[in-house]
């Protein structure tokens, strides 16, 4: 019989399967889950038939719920003096167009190329004016003030997206992202148009140059390696609280069962 | 196997499964020898290999010599490893810098990676040598009277009362009273010692460090702000006093939480607390409201400002305020509305506030009012 | 004897040197063969016991880094991102143990996993102690010891982790500091002379350092050092088993078994503890940022322990009353006072309640199994549910937020669960202990099934029952059923009513006195008794199948039992049905 069969009936390859079963799981899952997000380099600037383009696109896209002429309906609010920004954010991240009406939107996979996106937002700024797209220089994070970003960022932005931009709850259902997978520019122009629940941080109260320490901060904190091992998911309290008991005492009273178990000492030889 | 065995009591032959639980010598409800799922005869009880009483001979040896040596070799085994996963602490420590978040990883990872190890590898060895190379031993222990013997707790008082009366404390009512009029106030004397601890609060719970004319400015860049530069519909910011930025004292209560409405949107009753004006739209500007950032609840900063719902959301145990209509609460715990900042504009345009707040400000406490 | 070796001179040579000294010889000896009963659940404790050493010495080196300073400083360490920040002493010295240190960070982590830990082995051994009655007579000084170790260590962790001064335990100061605020007639008091002023004041670190590092350390190494010796003295519980009776300990004998296994706990959690310390990111204070009373973050918890109280400010409804020039805010005093009242102050007085209900003033070192003490297991299984959704309700923004469940919705939950959920647990959990006790009585009176089917010659078919062995039997029989105390209005032989039963007072505990004897009556032989009093006996079923004429089955037919049925004193009415 081969060491595995002979040992098939322990217990402890009950726990051995389980625990190789949730390994396996995570592996794949780790390997499949998707991670959003496209880098975006600065936006062309506005031609005559981008804009033109942009219209059609709209036309057949957007105007649905946001009316022929961005006037707005029932279902989507007006768009005249939303401005570039707004409609590269919204559509970068996949936000817009709307799987359906409601408080939030999810992001998910863009549908538009960023050439298409770029186009409606020409046409959109053509409209009403309103935030432009920022370019790359911007949203550099080369030689920002991370230490001023940190203090910005923890009283204006955390109480809702979490100290390390993990995410948090609102109220009624929605919540506020993770920033893991938004690039500077979506975080510069969501700063600037205030999607949904988020309120505005114009240039005049949080200046261009303070939004680029805030996205430096942001930027360097999701690269930073957890000098610790693994972050619990940068939540704080509540996962340590978890690991303690499901991993932490779980694997000590095991070992205390095994400490104190019953012994079985091999069959006496009768030569003692 | 057939019924005709199942008569408890005969010893059969030992079984090779391994017993990871918590019985109790054999509490099992399979007797001695039924049959088991695998076809193995079953456990023996742990009589056999030495439950003996106190007073008897204890093994010295374990049973089988043979597998004793096996388990010595796996045993030393274990604290060769130890001592190993040891040296590799040391030499982790003394190989690997920090002074960066990445270096910072490595040399935690290396030093709790080996200092486990060595842990491990001590107990692992540690516990196979109390199973598998000590004999196995059963002693039972009586346990004496707890109580003591009568005549002892006799003896006890007659002691006890001997020295009572020796010491005449029962006899002598004025001495043993004024003994404990002497040492009453030293009880009370460190209480009184812990006075200089803190100032006494006063009135300073009622009072923020706003004035007529204190500029408002945004926390961080710590400048003065602007209708004009807070013309975004929705805008919300952190403000701080001028003048008080960097002091943790002030910001705890004169913290400000500063929205800006829609035209329409913002409706503010006029709301008396009293003779006390606390809430008006007369204290805004342009649609611009300062609400005190100071949580009415426990102190927490209430930032959380959805723009769509007009919700200030206070992270942390949801008190929820209507920033569009005074702050009033309309969920959570907090008991009242978050206190509104009178503002105005000075001479260059600036917001400022045009005095303290009329109420005080943060959680409550007994004396508020 | 112990035989083959002689000791060493050395060893010998100092073991005389001492006695000379210290007259040790006969205790020592007795402590060596002092036996110490052997089961997984009491090595609990010492989880908690070797974590509190863990933590000494890890908190020894962070001493030797730490500044307990709020003064002021600009950072320009290691840790780049928060160069050129303002933050307290206090804080750049904990950057500097995690960055600058070899080790710091190990230690850190192991400090704080040790001390988180410490009082979840803390609240598992509790529940242990309470769930199988060990703090019954002559141990209710030790489970006092034991509440109050608790509530230290609840003290010392909160003080611990608010050392370092960063945003989140920073809040969780001013919550703090809010609820004394709220404190009546001396709140403001009791706030302005902790802080040294108004929150925060510079001296609240300072003076956190000096309680967490001295102060409660000292009164805890006192008090865990009585809670062993008392321990020791009286000699720790068993379990029911064959051969453990009230007046005898057995197991294994300290020298060297229960020694080497204790060493090997040590190494074992140890091990563990540094295992959570390598892998698992704990408190990383420089995501955290220094404190600013401006700024908060989502997700704002305290370690768990302190989860109740932080659940139980969630859930509370506003609520504030103002009279006379006065404020009572009770959406702060409730939340504070009460949460830890019941559970820690139930927890103090429930085994004199206890004794007072039953009546039950013997020694107890033989510990109950859950099951056979049904009011105690389920008011126990109440609590903890009570615990539980408080603490729950204390990550609900977390758990909105994972769960994608409306915040206001898991608060609305939790303020109805907080009433129902413990008595609906309390009921379910006392019928579960009385099914199972049935479910022993029944294995007792007729074996245990043994998987055999067997065909009978009349064709019908029926599972062979075997009895129990004597291991088993013994832990079957283990159920003690105190007698009952006089009810209310009896009388004794010349008409004098019982002076227990008298009053309010009386009534109460005749009360629950009769609920706490709840119980499933196991007659001590299982032969036929108990068959004859309501106990239905039809064809259908395969136990009077087998009474006619198949000789293995252990228990009588009906009607066979030798003798009236034996029932505990008090009793008074069918053993079968419970009340």
């Amino acid at each position: 019989m081969s060491w595995f069969n002979a040992r098939r009936r322990r217990p402890v390859a009950g726990y051995t399967a389980l625990l190789l079963g949730l390994v396996v799981v995570g592996l794949l899952y780790g390997a499949f889950s998707r991670t959003g997000g496209t880098a975006q380099a600065s936006a062309p600037a506005a031609s005559q038939s981008d804009i033109n383009t942009g219209q059609g696109l709209f036309e057949a896209n957007c105007s649905s719920c946001h009316g022929l002429d961005a006037q707005g309906t029932t279902q989507g609010p007006g768009l005249i003096g939303a401005g570039a920004a707004a409609v590269d954010f919204q559509m970068s991240t996949g936000r817009m167009p709307a799987k359906e009406v409601g408080a939030e939107n999810e992001s998910k996979p863009s549908q538009f190329t960023a050439q298409q996106i770029y186009q409606i937002a020409d046409y959109i700024a053509s409209l009403g004016g309103g935030p432009a797209i920022p370019d790359s220089q911007q949203v550099s994070t080369s030689g920002a003030d991370t230490a001023l970003g940190e203090q910005l960022f923890s009283a204006n932005c955390a109480q809702c997206h979490g100290f390390a931009g993990a995410g948090g709850a609102l109220t009624y259902g929605k919540d506020a992202p993770a920033l893991t997978a938004a690039t500077p520019t979506q975080i510069y122009e969501a700063m600037l148009t205030g999607p949904e629940a988020m309120p505005v941080f114009a240039d005049g109260a949080v200046s261009p140059s303070a939004k680029r320490d805030i996205i430096a901060y942001i930027v360097d904190t999701r690269v930073e390696p957890n000098a610790g091992g693994f972050s619990l998911g940068r939540t704080g309290p509540v996962t340590e609280g978890l690991v303690i008991f499901l991993g932490g005492m779980g694997f000590l009273v095991l070992i205390a069962m095994w400490i104190t178990a019953k012994r079985r000492d091999p069959r006496p030889t009768g030569m003692e | 196997m057939s019924d005709s065995e199942e008569t408890e009591g005969s010893e059969g032959p030992v079984a090779r499964r391994r017993v990871i639980g918590t019985p109790p010598p054999a509490p099992r409800l399979l007797g001695s020898t039924a049959v088991a799922e695998d076809g193995e005869a079953g456990q023996v009880s742990d009589e056999t290999a030495g439950g003996e009483h106190s007073g008897g001979e204890r093994p010295t040896s374990p049973p089988d010599e043979a597998h004793a040596k096996r388990m010595e070799k796996i045993v030393a085994a274990c604290f060769i490893f130890a001592f190993i996963a040891g040296c590799g602490f040391i030499a982790a420590y003394v190989g690997l810098g920090v002074h960066t978040v990445d270096k910072t990883l490595r040399s935690n990872l290396a030093l709790g990676t080996s200092l486990s190890v060595t842990f491990i590898a001590l107990g692992l060895g540690a516990l196979l040598w109390v199973r598998h190379l000590m004999p196995d031993v059963e002693v039972v222990e009586d346990r004496h009277e707890l109580r003591s013997e009568t005549k002892d707790r006799e003896a006890f008082q007659e002691y006890f009362k001997e020295g009572a009366s020796n010491s005449q404390f029962v006899k002598r009512p004025l001495v043993r009273r004024t003994l404990m009029l002497g040492t009453l106030p030293l009880i009370a004397a460190p209480l009184v010692l812990l006075r200089d601890m803190g100032p006494l609060p006063g009135t300073s719970l009622r009072h923020t460090v706003w004035s007529p004319g204190r500029r408002l400015l945004v926390y961080g860049t710590n400048q003065p702000i602007t209708p004009a530069e807070f013309s975004g519909p929705g805008s919300a910011i952190s403000i701080v006093p001028d003048g008080y930025q960097d002091d943790p004292d002030a910001l705890t209560k004169a913290s400000i939480t500063l929205i800006k409405f829609r035209p329409g949107e913002l409706d503010i009753p006029t709301t008396m607390n009293g003779s006390t004006l606390i809430a008006t739209m007369n204290w805004t500007v342009d649609n611009i409201v300062a609400y005190s950032r100071i949580c009415t609840h426990v102190g927490c900063p209430v930032g959380l400002y959805e723009q769509t719902t007009h919700h200030l959301l206070c992270p942390c145990h949801q008190s929820t305020f209507d920033a569009s209509h005074g702050a009033n609460v309309i969920f959570g715990p907090a008991a009242r509305a978050l206190p509104q900042l009178p503002m105005t504009v000075d001479a260059q345009g600036y917001l400022v506030a045009k005095s303290d707040y009329t109420q005080p400000v943060g959680p409550s406490f007994w004396e508020r009012g | 004897m112990s035989d083959n070796f002689d000791v060493p001179a050395p060893l010998a040579g100092l073991g005389g040197w001492l006695d000379d000294r210290f007259h040790g010889a006969r205790g020592f000896r007795v402590l060596m063969r002092k036996v110490f009963p052997d089961h997984w659940s009491f090595m609990l404790g010492e989880i908690a016991l070797w974590s509190f050493v863990i933590l000494l010495l890890t908190g020894t080196f962070l001493s030797l880094f730490f500044v307990p300073s709020m003064s002021d400083v600009v950072y320009h360490g290691s840790y780049v991102k928060l160069d050129g920040i303002k933050m307290s002493e206090a804080y750049q010295s904990t950057l500097n143990i995690s960055f600058d240190v070899r080790g710091g960070l190990l230690m850190r982590q192991v400090h704080h996993w040790a001390a988180d830990v410490f009082m979840a082995s803390l609240t598992i051994h509790m529940l242990r102690v309470f769930f199988t009655g060990a703090y019954r007579k002559p141990r209710e000084i030790n489970w006092l010891i034991g509440i109050v170790l608790f509530s230290l260590g609840l003290l010392e962790g909160l003080f611990g982790y608010s050392l370092p001064d960063d945003q989140l335990s920073g809040a969780g100061l001013r919550i703090f500091e809010g609820v004394l605020q709220g404190i009546p007639i001396v709140g403001t008091y009791l706030a302005y002379f902790l802080f040294g002023g108004g929150f925060p004041g510079n001296i609240i670190v300072p003076r956190m350092y000096l309680i967490h590092v001295l102060l409660i350390p000292g009164i805890l190494l006192a008090l865990i050092t009585a809670h062993l010796f008392i321990m020791f003295h009286q000699k720790h519980t068993q379990m029911p088993a064959k051969g453990n009776t009230e007046k005898n300990v057995v197991g294994q004998p300290f020298f060297p078994y229960f020694l080497a296994k204790g060493g090997a706990w040590f190494f074992f959690i140890f091990a563990s503890l540094v295992l959570l310390a390598t892998f698992a990111e704990i408190n990383p204070i420089w995501l955290y940022g220094p404190y600013t009373p401006v700024a908060i973050s989502s997700a704002s918890q305290p370690d768990f322990y302190m989860g109740i109280l932080e659940g139980s400010l969630r859930m509370m409804p506003a609520w504030e009353i103002n009279f006379l020039g006065h404020t009572l805010s009770m959406s702060v005093l409730i939340p504070f006072a009460v949460p830890l009242t019941v559970v820690l102050g139930g927890a103090a007085f429930w085994p004199f309640f206890e004794q007072w209900a039953t009546g039950d003033r013997s020694f107890h070192n033989i510990n109950d199994r859950p099951r056979n003490a049904p009011m105690r297991t389920g008011i126990g299984i109440a609590a903890v549910v009570f615990y539980g959704i408080l603490w729950a309700e204390g990550a609900n923004d977390v758990i909105a937020d994972k769960l994608q469940i409306p915040l206001y919705t898991i608060t609305w939950i939790s303020r109805v669960l907080i009433f129902v959920g413990p008595l609906a647990a309390f009921f379910i959990t006392k019928r579960i202990c009385l099914g199972l006790q049935r479910q022993d009585k029944q294995t007792l009176l007729h074996g245990y099934e043994s998987g055999i089917i067997r065909q009978l010659p009349n064709g019908e078919f029926i599972e062979v029952h075997k009895p129990v062995n004597e291991e088993a039997r013994a832990v079957l029989e283990s159920k003690v059923v105190p007698a009952l105390l006089p009810a209310p209005g009896s009388e004794d032989a010349n008409g004098v009513p019982a002076p227990s039963g008298r009053g309010v007072l009386g009534k109460a505990r005749a009360r629950a006195n009769r609920a706490f004897a709840e119980t499933i009556a196991i007659e001590a032989n299982g032969h036929g008794n108990g068959h004859g009093n309501g106990h239905e006996v039809s064809s259908g079923n395969g136990h009077a199948a087998v009474a006619a004429g198949d000789g293995e089955h252990a228990s009588g037919a009906p009607g066979t039992g030798a003798g009236p049925a034996q029932v505990p004193p008090g009793e008074a009415s069918d053993p079968d049905e419970a009340q």
